[in-house]
């Protein structure tokens, strides 16, 4: 019976930290990944901000005051480039589900299943990982949008930093959702389906192309009610100046509970789906 | 001590599939306990069980004293698992494989970097400890595993069909791996396997399972002697009827039967028996023809409790095994 004593558990932190750099490990051993993900946003950029020039329709003093009114703004490009902050993050967060599909495939779950791991931090451990390639991912499109001639005239560090933690909660969020539904697909064909049917969407019943106030109604109720609005308001408000419908901690709250809501779903259902 | 105590353990799938139907033993420390049975028998679904994979249906177990349905977490830093897939990431080196293993279980990186070298020094992976795991072949791998089961010095090893679609020479040298293993850190194995020599080889005791019970358990060789000893064939150049009943009057013989044209003699020792037979059967005018002598393998122990042949349901099954290792090496 003196057996009884040797039992040891490992440290929480520890494990997450452990987990998620392993998948981490995947992303900067292969730079084509990072680089492929970056096309989709690059092209909207180049094609809605800079080719469909709006501010060359509007030209002159009384056609800026015109995209002001509407768009807050009047470059129509660094309206849509935060809006491609939170496409790019978004997007990344979704495919964070996508490993958890292999890894029940190969096994490699259920090896890690039969350590003393807590079932929490495999779930935390695939948020973590999907979070800090969303972040990755989005600070790149920022710098490419800056060189493109985004308005950086507002810009602060503690702008960046708000901006960057709307879009923390906003991965914290996706990443836990798309987690649980690929917690519950059999092969990844089905979770790229899901991904692919949503993702579109999703930025469209947003403010990432335009203004909610210029939808209509039916519109406007889920753009009001979605997420990605929200951290894309904040995102707007801090970098460019551009005024929020309500105030900014409330939006930020708003997403803290997205966040933290759908974290705690997926790892309260986490127990029953990761088994079998 | 028993480390693994079975009670009543079952499993039903999907409500109606049996693949583990109410069974019951105990493993006591140090063994090798073998599960042997054929594709289908419910040896996965138990280790699953055990290793807290799979809840049970019904019934329960304890490894080291701790219940698989109450103490997951006790049970789970207790043992160590080697699948029957390989699960290693293929994307990593085997070093970090391991090292992430050895995370899990709250291991201080300094005792795990060190522990790491000695276990892939004994597998022999140390020269490929830091390359791609997807570079690694069939035997390599299955080592890899058995390192990684090993990481946290369980008190129970769980090995599910630990050398499936190994070559024979691949399969002899896993073999040792796992005696060296076991010589070094002497804990308790729990392997399952469909492999009759593999049982015999390695297992102190087995544990024969079809379609989810427990048929038989014991010692190989006690299992072996029950039967009734060894087993001689013989053909003879003028077969006739009353050989059946000349070759049953013999001191010693057990039973005979006849299989097409070669008798079929059980006795309880066949080095003493077979010159009677001869003299006998050539007083009376035969002259045997063909002569062979058989101890009792774990297949004869296998058709006396089960009414099959494990040997012919292997075969086919290695044919699959064979050419998934072709693919493998393939790519
Ligand atoms: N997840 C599952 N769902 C339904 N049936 C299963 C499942 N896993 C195993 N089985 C069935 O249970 C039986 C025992 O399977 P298994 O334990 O894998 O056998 P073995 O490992 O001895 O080859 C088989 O009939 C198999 O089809
Ligand atoms: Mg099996």
């Amino acid at each position: 019976m003196a057996a009884k004593e040797k039992v040891r558990f490992p440290s929480f932190l520890r494990t997450i930290v452990s987990l998620s750099n392993r998948d981490l490990k995947k992303w900067y051993l292969n730079p084509a990944l990072l680089v492929i993900s970056l096309i989709q946003p690059i092209i909207w950029l180049t094609l809605f901000g800079k080719a469909f020039n709006l501010g060359s329709l509007f030209a002159g003093n009384a056609g800026s005051a015109i995209l002001t009114r509407i768009f807050g703004t009047s470059s129509y490009f660094s309206f849509l480039a935060i809006g491609m902050l939170a496409f790019i993050t978004v997007s990344t967060s979704m495919m964070g589900g996508m490993s958890i599909v292999w890894d029940r495939r190969f096994g490699f779950i259920d090896k890690i299943l039969s350590t003393p791991v807590s079932r929490a931090a495999i779930i935390i451990g695939k948020i973590a990982n999907s979070i800090v390639r969303a972040l990755i991912q989005a600070g790149v499109v920022l710098i490419i949008a800056v060189a493109l001639g985004m308005t950086v005239s507002y810009i602060t560090l503690s702008g960046l930093i708000t901006t960057f933690g709307a879009l923390f909660l906003l991965s914290f969020g996706m990443s836990s959702l798309f987690i649980l539904l690929a917690l519950r697909s059999r092969d990844w064909q089905s979770q790229m389906m899901i991904i692919n049917l949503l993702m579109l969407p999703l930025l469209f019943a947003s403010n990432a192309f335009f203004p909610v106030a210029e939808m209509p109604s039916w519109l406007q109720a889920i753009a009001n009610v979605n997420p990605i609005s929200y951290a894309i308001s904040i995102g707007r408000n801090a970098m460019l100046g551009i005024p929020t419908s309500s105030s900014i901690y409330l939006q930020m709250g708003y997403l803290g509970a997205f966040a933290v809501g759908m974290g705690i779903i997926s790892i309260v259902l986490s127990w029953k789906l990761l088994k079998g | 001590m028993e480390i693994i105590q079975v009670k009543n353990l079952s499993k039903t799938f999907n409500g109606k599939i049996k693949a583990v139907d109410r069974i019951s033993f105990d493993v006591k420390e140090g063994e090798i306990f073998g599960f042997l049975g054929p594709n289908g028998a419910g040896k996965t679904t138990t280790i699953k069980m055990l290793t807290t994979l799979l809840s049970p249906t019904s019934g329960d177990a304890n490894i080291n004293g701790y219940s698989v349905k109450k103490e997951q977490a006790k049970v789970r830093a207790s043992i160590g698992v080697v699948p029957q897939e390989y699960t290693a990431d293929e994307d990593l080196t085997g070093y970090s494989n391991i090292l992430l293993l050895a995370d899990m279980y709250g291991i201080p990186r300094s005792i795990s970097k060190q522990r790491i070298i000695e276990l892939l020094e004994i597998v022999e992976l140390s020269s490929s400890a830091k390359r791609k795991v997807s570079t690694y072949s069939g035997g390599m791998r299955r080592r890899l595993e058995l390192a990684a089961g090993l990481i946290n010095f369980p008190r129970v090893l769980f090995l599910d069909e630990p050398t499936l679609g190994l070559d024979v020479q691949t399969r002899t040298a896993v073999w040792d791996y796992i005696k060296s293993l076991k010589n070094k850190y002497g804990m308790t194995l729990f392997m399952t396997t469909h492999y009759l020599e593999e049982a015999d080889q390695l297992c102190d005791r087995i544990a024969i399972i079809d379609h989810g019970k427990i048929i038989k358990i014991g010692r190989p060789e006690d299992l072996k002697s029950k039967l009734g000893g060894d087993i001689i064939q013989l053909s003879v150049n003028n077969p006739s009827p009353e050989l059946i009943r000349l070759l049953g009057k013999i001191k010693g013989v057990k039973d005979v039967k006849k299989d097409r044209n070669e008798y079929r003699i059980k006795a309880a020792s066949s080095e003493t028996i077979t010159p009677k037979i001869i003299s006998a059967l050539s007083s009376h005018g035969y002259k045997v023809t063909r002569l062979s002598m058989m101890k009792p393998s774990l297949d004869e122990v296998y058709l006396e409790y089960t009414g099959r042949s494990l040997k012919e349901e292997d075969s086919g099954f290695d044919k699959i095994a064979q050419n998934r290792m072709i693919r493998i090496s393939g790519n």
